[in-house]
């Protein structure tokens, strides 16, 4: 069970294991690269205001890749766009974790057939880890993908190897 | 304020031959066809006359007109040969409350024209936006390169009607 349990009745000793400790301070304090593409780069800030506050969980935008744990893929990727995110992945220092948001990152969305410029999902240059479907996605949507990305990182495990 | 017919009057007596007419059935605004060759001196002009002042390029932007005739090239995709590229110039004065749209044709094989920079600054990425879309070489634009395709895009013009998408793009796939 989480953390907390024994805090009080046992004064104030927790006891834990490591790598749960490790998982829980991570996914507490995910900070995000601040990096918008297209419309849906609009709701993303919509979570990250008051409104919805993205910050309770701790995603806070930061402006270099060398700080980030995660990157939210927020709109249309082109293809001249694609190359520069694979080298802002690349700056990233590990752990890190992409959020594909709306289906212009997922699949190339309304840009699918006709358009030219645009990658046709962003997993064909980075790998995701979760994919937040809509167009755009409501900023719920979004808290639901991060609340899922923090399911997965809990279950992480710094000896296994996890799928 | 002067109406279309009066602009195109002042012109055909300053230009003669250079000005081709109005164009006839179309439902947008009032388009005076110009001849390529004598464009920089007719947009001068709209610029520097007392009675037009057209002080403001609203928007510039290319259109293939796909008036060629379509053929088959060697790997069996259609294109278009001959006919012509045209650029829409939509101008306004600002002073005098008065708009008029120009057109020009460019040959597809050598579409080359003068450059409006020197005129309205608008026209810079308006130009860029024209030559990386269609292939329209503005001649004296300071800083002719694609402005909105990546630099090192090779497949060609993307908005020419017989353009034909890459599979590939720096180990990247294309298609859907
Ligand atoms: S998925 Fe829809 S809302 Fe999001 S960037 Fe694409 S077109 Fe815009």
């Amino acid at each position: 069970m989480g953390l907390l349990d024994k805090e009080f009745a046992e004064s104030n000793i927790v006891i834990t294991k490591a790598e749960d400790l490790m998982n829980w301070a991570r996914l507490s304090s995910l900070w995000q690269l601040g990096f918008g593409l297209a419309c849906c780069a609009i709701e993303m800030m919509a979570t990250s205001a008051s409104h919805y506050d993205f910050d309770r969980f701790g995603v806070i935008p930061r402006p270099s890749p060398r700080q980030a744990d995660i990157i939210i893929i927020s709109g249309t990727v082109t293809l001249k766009m694609a190359t520069r995110i694979k080298r802002l992945y690349e700056q990233m220092p590990d752990p890190k974790y992409i959020i594909s948001m709306g289906s212009c990152a997922n699949c190339g969305g309304p840009y699918w057939e006709h358009g030219y410029h645009v990658l046709k999902g962003i997993d064909r240059v980075i790998p995701v880890d979760v994919y937040v479907p809509g167009c755009p996605p409501r900023p719920e949507a979004l808290l639901e993908g991060l609340l899922k990305l923090q399911e997965k990182i809990r279950h992480e495990s710094m000896v296994k190897k996890t799928v | 304020m002067k109406s279309h017919e009066e602009i195109l009057e002042i012109l055909k007596t300053k230009f003669g031959e250079a000005i081709i007419g109005m164009m006839e059935d179309t439902k947008n605004d009032p388009t005076i066809i110009v001849d390529s060759t004598k464009i920089l001196e007719v947009m001068q002009f709209l610029y520097d006359d007392e009675n037009l002042s057209f002080d403001s390029l609203m928007n510039l932007s290319g259109v293939d007109d796909a008036n060629g005739e379509k053929v088959k090239d060697e790997a069996e995709n259609e294109i278009i040969k001959g006919g012509t590229l045209s650029v829409y110039y939509h101008l306004y004065s600002m002073r005098i409350k008065h708009k008029i749209t120009i057109r020009t044709s460019v040959p597809r094989e050598n579409p080359e024209l003068e450059s409006v920079e020197n005129i309205w600054k608008t026209a810079d990425w308006h130009e860029r936006e024209a030559y990386d879309m269609y292939g329209i070489i503005f001649k004296n634009h300071p800083n002719l390169i694609r402005i909105l395709m990546p630099y090192d895009w090779e497949a060609g013009y993307p908005l020419r009607k017989d353009y034909k998408n890459p599979e590939y793009y720096k180990g990247m796939k294309v298609p859907y």
